[in-house]
């Protein structure tokens, strides 16, 4: 998958189909590295355009729909801080 | 490259010489460090006016008694991280007493021009398109200065004395 | 303490200013993030992994009530509701918004503060004793010297743009509170022979990839050369400092590199030159017009026993047990100095909520409190406390959930924010904190234990200190796992030493096991009354090296 920080706000987000995307399970997962290297490209142009900054690729683990990055730090990104539960993402109610 | 001299554009009359250029014998030039100690008797001789570009780890004491036939120093900032060249500009000023031209080359950021300014540095090279106002709002945007330099500004500590004692 | 003029708040004002347009040119894309990034730095803006990081400058940890108040406020409108309180004794907001922050910068300035080079590659926030003005042991109130040095040190043309951070502290007493030896250039306050106040100033400390304890490069500066020799280092640092690898850019690589015979060479040529120049000469009126603000509260003549104070002492055990470990002597008789432990039990070390930062603010109100002081080991101290008003004063602090009482214990643990929250970290840092926390919750072994700490950091930057705990620890990636390296017998005092690594790291479930483990060792086999440290540096590390790995 694709990470980015947003600029105006530094909000984590991942790139989806149809943009960017505030939680991960919305985000695009790229089985082939072409289609990666294409999403970084575009993820490129969207620096330039001073959106979001430092975008990257990750792994993520996909169990029955479920995406687990493998990376600590990209969990972390993707949930919020481990010792505060009612913070980040993971206190968001969907 | 367009150059600001005393806050204004001006027409560079300095040729950079790469190191395999010709030496001009009718024009000012400015040419590196390293040329010019390989070359010195040659770019000493004649009338032009000359100067040196050097870079951020060579210090301007490498000059010698050759400063004073210098009219132009050139520092570098070979990316903006670099902040050697604020030292070596004070150091050209103070220790040095150099009081030619001391050029800023290379890449800086609008957001250095008002420290190179009280640094010593008096002329800018400056990016195709950047403006006049822009270089004048650098000098400007903060009022006050704690610090004693080269550029002789007030400093908070004296303005603080000339106030009428309450 | 300092106040701003017309001429201190008129350049924090420039520099909202200048930070808007800052921000507005990056929205654009007038500046790109690479050139926007060393702006943002040295305003005090990360982006983090959840979001920006503001650091607030708390120049040598001082802080008034309106102040505490309008950092509530802030936390409430612009954050998540609270703060954490670092190393610098500066204040942290995890969850900025880079649009939202020239407003916030605007706000700190109505109470005069601002986040000017809280980061980046210039000279940082000054850290001083945080019981300044209040110890017993004190030989100056090194906040003078302090707010001076901060002056000449904000938006310095010639040193904006150096090879890394410079971070700099002032002691003013014999005890060493602020960690000197472990900055980059440090200024303690001594008297020679004769009686004189002077200076003797270190440089060539730090932590990070490579510690160093810093060394003398100065031992007695007199007091109206201290700028001109501060800035002698800077620029012997500016000039020579490498700017070839992040690594090695400090100038404890340069200080060591050189030796001290040739460091001292040179700021030498470079002092004599400044001081010949006088541009840097620092009159006794203007040392003396600074002095002013620093002034003590009057102090009323008082026994230095208290009966309010005694009786809660019998009656209430909480109450005893806070007395115990959290007032430190003040040097005015009937008077103490209470540290606010901002490490309770299962919380994070060093946050605080904008419901105890309003708390405080009205306590100090009450109290007659002029100023809270903010401590390197990221705890708050109220500096001058009268022994009467202890009592009433602790029933406060726990409504507010700020009573606990184990200032300098085991569980009074140094910790950043790790990987939970930056960039930059390898490892989480707080659950660990938590875990050994944990493992030492009772108050009477911690009390059997005595003076221990523990710091902790989740990468290599050593925020959280740990190369100066008497036990610290590491976090680091191994293959995309935490785990964390354990090290012993480091000290940021007047006895300052680096740990000494103990093996391999353990893993997030085994490293609070091997830090009991290794106390353990402590409390067998210590004598006299030694401290954890001694009974280490008596020893050596084979006994608890062993003990570390025993679950093995």
């Amino acid at each position: 998958m694709l990470t980015a920080s947003r600029l105006r706000d530094g909000e984590a987000v991942w790139l989806g189909k149809s943009g960017w995307v505030e939680v991960i399970a919305n985000g695009e997962i790229f089985a082939e590295p072409s289609s990666a290297e294409a999403a970084l490209r575009r993820a490129e142009a969207d620096v330039q355009a001073n959106l979001v900054v430092n975008p990257y690729l990750f792994e993520v683990r996909v169990n029955e729909g479920r995406i687990t990055p493998i990376k600590e730090k990209e969990l972390i990104r993707s949930s919020g801080p481990s010792i505060h539960a009612n913070l980040g993402k993971q206190a968001r109610h969907v | 490259m367009p150059l600001i001299k005393n806050g204004v554009f001006v027409d560079d009359p300095y040729a950079k010489l790469g190191d395999a250029d010709p030496l001009p014998t009718d024009r000012p030039f400015v040419l590196s460090l390293a040329r010019f100690r390989k070359e010195r008797d040659q770019v000493l001789a004649g009338n032009s006016a000359r100067g040196i570009q050097l870079k951020s780890d060579e210090s301007p004491e490498a000059l010698g008694h050759d400063l004073p036939r210098l009219s132009v120093v050139a520092l570098e900032f070979p990316k903006f991280r670099d902040g050697r060249a604020f030292s070596w500009a004070r150091m050209l000023r103070t220790r040095l007493g150099f009081a030619g031209e001391i050029r800023a080359t290379g890449h800086f950021l609008y957001d250095q021009i008002n420290f190179m300014h009280r640094t010593g540095f008096d002329a800018f090279e400056v990016p195709d398109g950047f403006r006049l106002e822009e270089f004048a709002r650098a000098l400007g945007e903060i009022t006050n200065v704690y610090q004693p330099s080269v550029d002789g500004r007030t400093t908070v500590r004296a303005l603080r004395s000339a106030l009428p004692r309450s | 303490m300092y106040r701003y003029d017309e001429f201190d708040a008129r350049l924090v004002r420039d520099r909202v200013e200048q930070f808007r347009y800052q921000v507005n040119r990056r929205l654009k894309g007038e500046l790109s993030e690479d050139e926007f990034k060393p702006l943002r730095l040295m305003n005090g803006l990360y982006l983090q992994i959840h979001a920006y990081m503001l650091r607030i400058a708390i120049p040598y940890g001082t802080l008034a009530a309106r102040q505490l108040r309008k950092l509530a406020h802030l936390a409430r409108t612009y954050d998540k509701g609270y703060g954490h309180f670092t190393t610098r004794q500066n204040l942290q907001f995890h969850w900025a918004k880079l649009v939202q922050v020239p407003d916030m910068l605007a706000e700190l300035a109505e109470v005069e503060m601002h986040c000017l080079q809280t980061s980046g590659n210039c000279i940082r926030n000054i850290s001083a004793d945080q019981f300044a003005g209040a110890a017993a042991d004190e030989i100056e109130d090194p906040r003078p010297l302090a707010e001076i040095i901060r002056q000449w040190s904000t938006l310095h043309p010639e040193f904006s743009f150096l090879p890394r951070k410079f971070k700099i502290a002032v002691s003013g007493s014999e005890h060493d509170r602020t960690a000197l030896k472990f900055h980059d250039m440090a200024v303690q306050i001594v008297r020679n022979e004769a009686g004189e106040i002077g200076y003797r100033v270190y440089a060539g400390g730090g932590m990070g990839r490579t510690p160093y304890v810093g060394y003398a490069v100065g031992d007695f500066i007199a007091r109206n050369d201290i700028l001109a020799f501060l800035e002698a280092v800077l620029r012997v640092y500016n000039m020579h400092g490498r700017r070839d690898n992040l690594w090695k850019a400090r100038i404890k690589i340069l200080a060591h590199a050189l030796g001290p015979e040739e460091m001292r060479r040179q700021v030498e040529r470079e002092f004599e030159e400044i001081r010949a120049s006088g541009t840097l000469a620092l009159p006794a009126e203007e040392l003396a017009r600074i002095e002013k603000y620093f002034a003590p509260p009057a102090f009323e003549t008082l026994p230095d026993d208290d009966p309010a104070f005694a009786a809660a002492e019998k009656s209430d055990p909480d109450f005893a047990n806070w007395a115990r470990t959290n007032l430190t002597r003040h040097r005015i008789a009937g008077y103490a100095i209470a540290t606010i432990s901002l490490k309770p039990p299962g919380g994070v070390p060093g946050d605080i909520s904008h419901e105890q930062l309003d708390g405080l603010a009205d306590l100090m109100d009450t109290f007659g409190q002029t100023e809270i002081r903010v401590s390197h080991e990221q705890n708050l101290v109220l500096p001058h406390l009268r022994k009467k008003d202890l009592p009433a004063v602790f029933a406060r602090l726990k409504a507010l959930g700020l009573a606990t009482a184990n200032a300098g214990l085991a569980t009074d643990i140094i910790c950043c924010p790790g990987l939970d929250y930056c960039d930059l970290a390898n490892a989480r840092s707080i659950p660990v904190a938590q875990h050994i926390a944990e493992r030492f919750a009772d108050l009477e072994k911690q009390h059997a234990i005595g003076e221990l700490k523990i710091k902790i950091s989740g990468c290599i930057n050593a925020c959280g200190h740990h190369h100066a705990g008497h036990i610290g620890v590491l976090g680091v990636d191994k293959k995309g796992v935490e785990y964390y390296q354990l090290q012993l017998g480091g000290s940021g005092a007047e006895d300052a030493s680096i740990g000494d690594i103990l093996g391999p790291a353990f893993g997030e479930h085994e490293i609070a096991g091997a830090v009991e483990r290794v106390v353990d060792v402590y409390l067998a086999r210590r004598v006299n009354g030694e401290r954890f440290l001694d009974t280490y540096r008596r020893l050596g590390m084979a006994p608890f090296k062993e003990a570390a790995y025993a679950a093995h």
